[in-house]
């Protein structure tokens, strides 16, 4: 199943990231997330973060989420390849994320994100799928 | 992405008008400065309905206005000009952006483009050197968890206190680098954990180093107030933001004010546009922490600006004095600011919301230093790596119906995603090189992100603006040598 999609914004980039379930979508998405800004596969899983996150509705949470991660990246210089969401609700998320400090050297980075906007931002929970769309402000 | 279909009504070959009766809600009618060729683009896209989506914001006065290089943003377009009134209106968050005071500082030199080539390349690789630029680069300034406040409250001034330039820097810096009401406890403590490693650091994206070359002067005697005064002249443009303290700072202020926005009864048509009343207690936090994100954005480029004389001043050998490399101006394209203007006949207090717009006074205002007063505010238009740039001062039509407000840049027409697709970095810089501009990124993809073809013609933006009275072209420059982040 494919991961994630581009979506073409004049100013900015956005994704629409798919999921078996929500939780999948939500790993999926900051998969799509890092991808955009380094070449995820070279990106080892030296470290091991525990994120956990909380918001009013379900949309929230998923900007929140990944500007958790954002955070990570500014702050430690974290930059994670694999995401395992262990607990989602409509208003909170528990994940594990494997990943490792950024290296210029070995992760070919494209340019950075400064936020995930709430702008066009939807979850979409159909029977044969969940997707998540997300506008980011790069 | 749908077309916009709205109704654009001609008052002359500059404005449009979207009437207020375009949707139930608007307040005032939006108004759009562009010529006719550019309404076909300005279609292909929904940034004229985040205008008419402006329009909903309480205490809004004159019209939801847009620049010509008005294009798609999250809630307020890029470009977009919106003023409310203090005493009943709303500050919006969205209305200044994640990268709160994005801005650009323009210095001039005495150097000659002739002296400037043989050492350009060393030049923009001592600037990769000294100056931290790209994803996850972090400052060489070390900072501790009290200096940060510093830095908040002080900006620019910070910066020149720790011998980081001058005190003649500061004065032709918009608010002299330290923008006022800047509270660092209304700045959330991962807001500052966030700005720590970054204080000093161009960013990513399109933030860049420029190395310009004079190309016209359209009006000499104000050029020379700038000291601007041959063609051939080297000029260095340097444009960034506020990092990730100022992208912290938005994020968790949207989040309040949408929070609170029903005990305040707004409605509003667009999340990013979530707001509250400029007097209430979140409305002013707002302000006063997006007023010390502005002075770290201030400070950053003061910092920058330090190193990047440095550098010219090792590959020249020769002293700052000597090269010249002094300040022409500074402005903040991502802000919200308390001006003064004549609304219905009557001074009124407005919150002056710019999202990717450039403050342009007019000669005589009281709020510029004194060596601009006589010619207006300089106001810095960067076009795309590959064209031209421009300065340009503020004009009375700006006060009369802008809030004080002109284009910030070039616009994007072009997706980066699309710009990427089937070009390649090294395929941009070959082609600026034999166009003679020497270019490199921190980022892969940001060359090709950055091409011409992903930008309108800057000197049509301008050209708009220049005609419709809101600002007079003053110099055109050609870029020469291009750092991007």
């Amino acid at each position: 199943m494919k991961r994630f999609d581009v979506i073409e914004h004049t100013a900015d980039t956005g994704v629409v990231a798919y999921g078996a379930d929500l939780k999948e979508a939500f790993a999926n998405l900051a998969w799509a997330m890092s991808s955009l800004m380094a070449d995820v596969e070279a990106v080892e899983e030296r470290v091991c973060r525990e994120v956990e996150v909380k918001a009013g509705d379900c949309e929230t949470l998923a900007v929140s989420w990944l500007n958790e991660l954002l955070f990570l990246l500014d702050v430690e210089g974290l930059l994670f390849r694999r995401f395992e969401v262990a607990e989602l609700t409509d208003t909170g998320l528990k994940a594990r994320c494997y990943g490792e400090k950024l290296n210029p050297r070995r992760h070919n980075l494209k340019g950075g994100i400064k936020a995930a906007t709430y702008h066009m931002l939807r979850v979409t929970r159909e029977d044969d799928g969940h997707s998540i769309r997300v506008i980011f402000d790069v | 992405m749908a077309r916009w279909e709205g109704t654009l009504r001609k008052i002359d070959d500059y404005r449009w008008e979207i009437p207020a009766s375009h949707k139930p809600g608007m307040r005032v009618p939006g108004l759009i400065y562009a010529s006719e060729p550019m309404l076909e683009g300005i279609r292909e896209e929904q940034a004229a309905e985040q205008v008419a989506n402006v329009a909903f914001l309480p205490g809004i006065v004159g019209h939801s206005l847009a620049m010509p290089d008005i294009h798609w943003g999250y809630g307020f377009p890029i470009g977009g000009v919106a003023a409310t009134r203090v005493d009943d209106g709303v500050v919006s968050p969205g209305g200044v952006g994640y990268d709160i005071n994005c801005g650009v500082r323009l210095l001039r030199t005495n150097l000659r483009e002739s002296e400037m080539r043989p050492r350009l390349e060393k030049l923009l690789a001592q600037f990769s050197v000294n100056i931290p630029s790209g994803l996850g680069s972090t400052g060489k300034i070390k900072v501790g968890k009290k200096e940060i406040d510093e830095i908040l409250t002080q900006g620019a001034r910070w910066a020149v206190k720790r011998g980081f330039g001058t005190k003649e820097d500061l004065e032709v810096c918009e608010e002299g680098g330290c923008l006022e009401g800047a509270d660092a406890d209304k700045v959330s403590v991962r807001a500052k954990e966030r700005g720590l490693p970054q204080s000093g650091t161009l960013g990513s994206g399109n933030h860049f180093l420029e190395v310009q070359v004079v190309g016209e002067i359209y009006e000499p005697a104000v050029a020379r107030g700038m000291g601007i005064d041959a063609v051939g002249q080297v000029l260095l443009l340097v444009h960034t933001g506020s990092r990730g303290l100022g992208h912290q700072v938005c994020d968790e202020y949207v989040r309040t004010l949408r929070d609170v926005m029903q005990r305040y009864q707004i409605e509003v048509p667009d999340r990013e546009l979530a707001c509250a009343p400029v007097k209430s207690p979140e409305g002013r936090d707002y302000l006063a922490a997006m007023a010390c994100a502005a002075n770290y954005a201030w400070a950053n480029r003061q910092c920058i600006t330090h190193w990047a004389r440095e550098c010219f001043m090792s590959v020249f050998g020769r002293s700052l004095r000597d090269i010249g490399l002094e300040m022409v101006y500074d402005v903040a394209h991502n802000i919200a600011k308390i001006e003064t203007y004549e609304v219905e006949g009557r001074k009124t207090r407005l919150c002056v919301h710019r999202k990717g717009a450039t403050r342009a006074f007019p000669a005589g205002h009281p709020d510029l230093p004194p060596r601009y007063r006589q010619t207006g505010q300089p106001v810095l238009i960067p076009g795309d790596m590959g064209r031209y740039s421009f300065l340009a001062v503020g004009a009375e039509g700006a006060i009369r119906e802008s809030f004080g407000s002109v284009c910030h840049g070039a616009g994007r027409t072009k997706s980066r995603h699309a710009a990427r697709k089937g070009v390649r970095d090294a395929d941009v810089a070959s082609e600026l090189a034999s166009r003679g501009i020497l270019a490199r990124a921190a980022s892969r993809g940001g060359l090709a992100e950055e091409s011409s073809a992903a930008y309108k013609d800057v000197a049509e933006v301008v050209e708009v603006c220049h005609l419709a009275g809101l600002c007079r072209k003053v110099v055109k420059a050609y870029p020469i040598g291009v750092v991007k982040g």
